[in-house]
């Protein structure tokens, strides 16, 4: 295996095991969801903290996960920069954890981000020394200003939250990629196995689903696809891909062949 | 020992404990496993810390849906859920003969409806699930769908109709249990909260109650959401359930010219289920809330939204009511029926959404394990050892 291979996921100084992240939310059952994880092979698992409920004496998702995985709050339901930080705070108290995946939602029929407001709390949040992973469009200005800020990667998304109709502007990613020095993954709209291995391809980080799993006729096979198409993926963003010609180029050498 | 039809036969009791059972909760199944074995001549008492069957039974919907609410990785749930919608008829007309009451049994069938581009992907694939799974349902166009619902949207562009998906009203139900269970020779205890179950050298020995003990040969552990804060419960023993909070409202129709017949799901799972009363009701949502049972604006919005898109006549309907109640939710959504590490200690509950679909089912195997000692082969998988099954993953290292 070449160097690359080797490499280690980082974000904000802190090794992570597995470049492919999971979203808890939308499975058929918490035991369903429980296993594609563990078979997906992720080590970052996202949690919507206004979606779980901390205090009960029933069985929370919380039980089911801290002790195995590295639970990263995110902000899900959050239509303003105000609502966001609150909740970010809410998931510190009762987590522990100054980690948060920052989403400000801006429209409820494409779930886009509100990137004014995203800006807005990711500034506020980064002061109060949160260690901030936003949610953003695939624009690279506005990750741009993202990582400017101080935010310890950035998430754009492929197409949007559900949609699963992958990686719809492959060439904003490679522009983010190259003009940010922090981790990029992509999150949201992964649909199967060779939309999360082009993102890999495309040199991301690292890779955010939960619907394409979790919606699946089999969640469990798809998470195991998806941990196999992040290495597939990883592997031949670190191999390097040859180019891409628009004539033959024979793999045999064709000079010195006997002729008759 | 082998049992035909829903109904156990009539056994002997000779020792005076033997077949003393002890049932924590009068929902829907604490009522049915108690009524069958009052039937079958066990002295049985359902202890129940308010009304019967006003936790989720009440607040259930009392759809037989095993088709239309089929899911992903669930195929033993299925097989279980398609058993004891098998079983709802002959339970029924029992029920209905054993007290005068009617439980408002309608069979139409369930219609599930795509408004757009999107919802109609989402149907396709759920209906190529639920073919893969060998379902009865059939696709529907958007004009057949409304020829069998002329006040559907014209926005409904396919449907699914499962005609063997039916519905009952789950709150005659509970009041048809309740006279049935008493006139067998049951004793209900209602507005009694058990302390805990008494257990002694690894056998069950009664409840507590009011500080006096109960005694029993089996206690059923019945008590839906509710199930994990009963004292005297090994922690190997405690259900892996949770509460998940649903809200609902009720609208009404006039019965004569009712605005919808069949039980309808309109897209991003919210239901319409029309009453013989002219009662439409509507839900449900589904939040991890613990025991919180507010309405929230969001929760009732979200329904009327929803419903409104597939059945736009619901504008000029009145409200009826409005409430929310809690699932008794398992890790994997399925029931936890069977033994426990305690001679005579019995679990029935974490039935999710699916309690007065399995209550025959729940009851006819529950009494069976009671009266015969043998653990009957449906509920064979879905015994609370299922969850006990060590992990494979090392712990994240901190």
């Amino acid at each position: 295996m070449g160097m690359h291979d080797q490499e280690k996921f980082k974000i904000a100084g802190r090794d992570f095991s597995s470049r492919l992240l999971i979203g808890s939310s939308g499975f058929p059952n918490n035991q369903v969801m429980l296993e594609s994880i563990e078979g997906s092979g992720a080590d970052i698992v996202t949690v919507a903290i206004r979606r779980v409920d901390l205090s009960g004496a029933g069985e929370n998702i919380l039980d089911l996960l801290e002790d195995d995985y590295f639970i990263l709050p995110n902000t899900a339901g959050c239509y303003t920069a105000k609502d966001a930080v609150l909740t970010a705070e809410l998931a510190r108290e009762a987590l522990g954890t100054t980690w948060v995946k920052l989403e400000v939602i801006g429209d409820r029929d494409t779930l886009y981000p509100d990137a004014e407001h995203l800006l807005t709390a990711a500034s506020e949040l980064i002061r109060a020394d949160f260690t901030v992973l936003p949610y953003c469009t695939d624009d690279p200005v506005t990750c741009k200003k993202l990582a400017d800020l101080g935010c310890a990667a950035v998430m754009p998304l492929g197409a949007p939250i559900g949609s699963g109709m992958g990686i719809l502007n492959p060439y904003n990613i490679e522009i983010i990629r190259s003009s940010v020095s922090i981790p990029v993954i992509v999150d949201a709209g992964i649909g199967t196995a060779s939309d999360a291995a082009l993102a890999m391809e495309l040199g991301c980080d690292g890779v955010l689903l939960a619907s394409a799993i979790s919606r699946a006729h089999n969640p469990t096979m798809m998470a195991k696809a998806m941990r196999q198409a992040i290495d597939a993926g990883r592997l031949a963003y670190s191999a390097g891909r040859i180019p891409k010609k628009r004539y033959a180029q024979a793999s045999s050498p064709e000079d010195g062949l006997i002729s008759t | 020992m082998p049992v035909q039809g829903v109904f156990v036969s009539n056994i002997n009791c000779e020792n005076s404990l033997r077949n003393t059972v002890v049932i924590i909760g009068a929902g829907v199944c604490g009522l049915s496993i108690g009524w069958q074995l009052a039937e079958a001549g066990a002295k049985v008492t359902i202890v129940e810390k308010s009304e019967p069957g006003r936790g989720a039974t009440w607040a259930a919907a009392g759809m037989l849906a095993a088709r239309a609410e089929a899911e992903p990785g669930e195929q033993a749930l299925l097989s279980l859920n398609l058993k004891s919608q098998e079983y709802w008829p002959e339970f029924r007309n029992k029920l209905e003969k054993a007290t005068g009451v009617p439980i408002g049994y309608r069979d139409e069938g369930t219609i599930i409806v795509a408004l757009d581009r999107d919802d109609a992907a989402d149907l396709e694939f759920n209906y190529k699930l639920q073919a893969s799974l060998g379902l009865d349902t059939k696709l529907l166009s958007g004009s057949e769908a409304r020829g069998k619902e002329p006040f559907l949207s014209p926005k409904i562009n396919s449907a699914i109709f499962s005609p063997l998906d039916h519905q009952v009203d789950n709150r005659d139900l509970v009041n048809a249990l309740r006279i049935a269970f008493v006139r067998a020779g049951g004793d209900l205890k209602i507005y009694s909260e058990v302390d805990s179950i008494v257990t002694e050298n690894g056998s069950v020995r009664g409840v507590h109650l009011n500080g006096e003990e109960i005694p029993a040969q089996f206690v059923v552990l019945a008590a839906g959401a509710w199930s994990r804060t009963i004292r005297g419960i090994a922690k190997e023993d405690l259900p892996p359930i949770r509460p998940l909070k649903g809200q609902m409202l009720a609208l009404r129709m006039d019965p004569n010219k009712p605005l919808l017949r069949h039980v309808l799901w309109a897209p991003k799972g919210i239901y319409m289920v029309p009453r013989n009363d002219g009662r439409l009701l509507i839900g449900a949502t589904v939040e991890e809330k613990d025991f919180d049972a507010e309405l929230t604006a969001g929760g009732i919005l979200h329904l009327l939204r929803e419903s409104w898109e597939a059945l736009p006549g619901i504008d000029e309907l009145e409200i009826d009511e409005m409430w929310t109640g809690h699932r008794p939710t398992s890790r994997d959504d399925a029931p936890i029926l069977g033994p426990t590490s305690v001679e005579g200690l019995i679990i029935a509950t974490g039935h999710h959404r699916n309690g007065i679909l399995l209550a025959p089912i729940t009851a006819k195997t529950i009494s069976q394990l009671i009266l015969t000692g043998d653990l009957p082969k449906e509920i064979e998988p879905f015994g609370i050892e299922r969850f006990r099954k060590p992990k494979n993953r090392t712990p994240h290292a901190a």
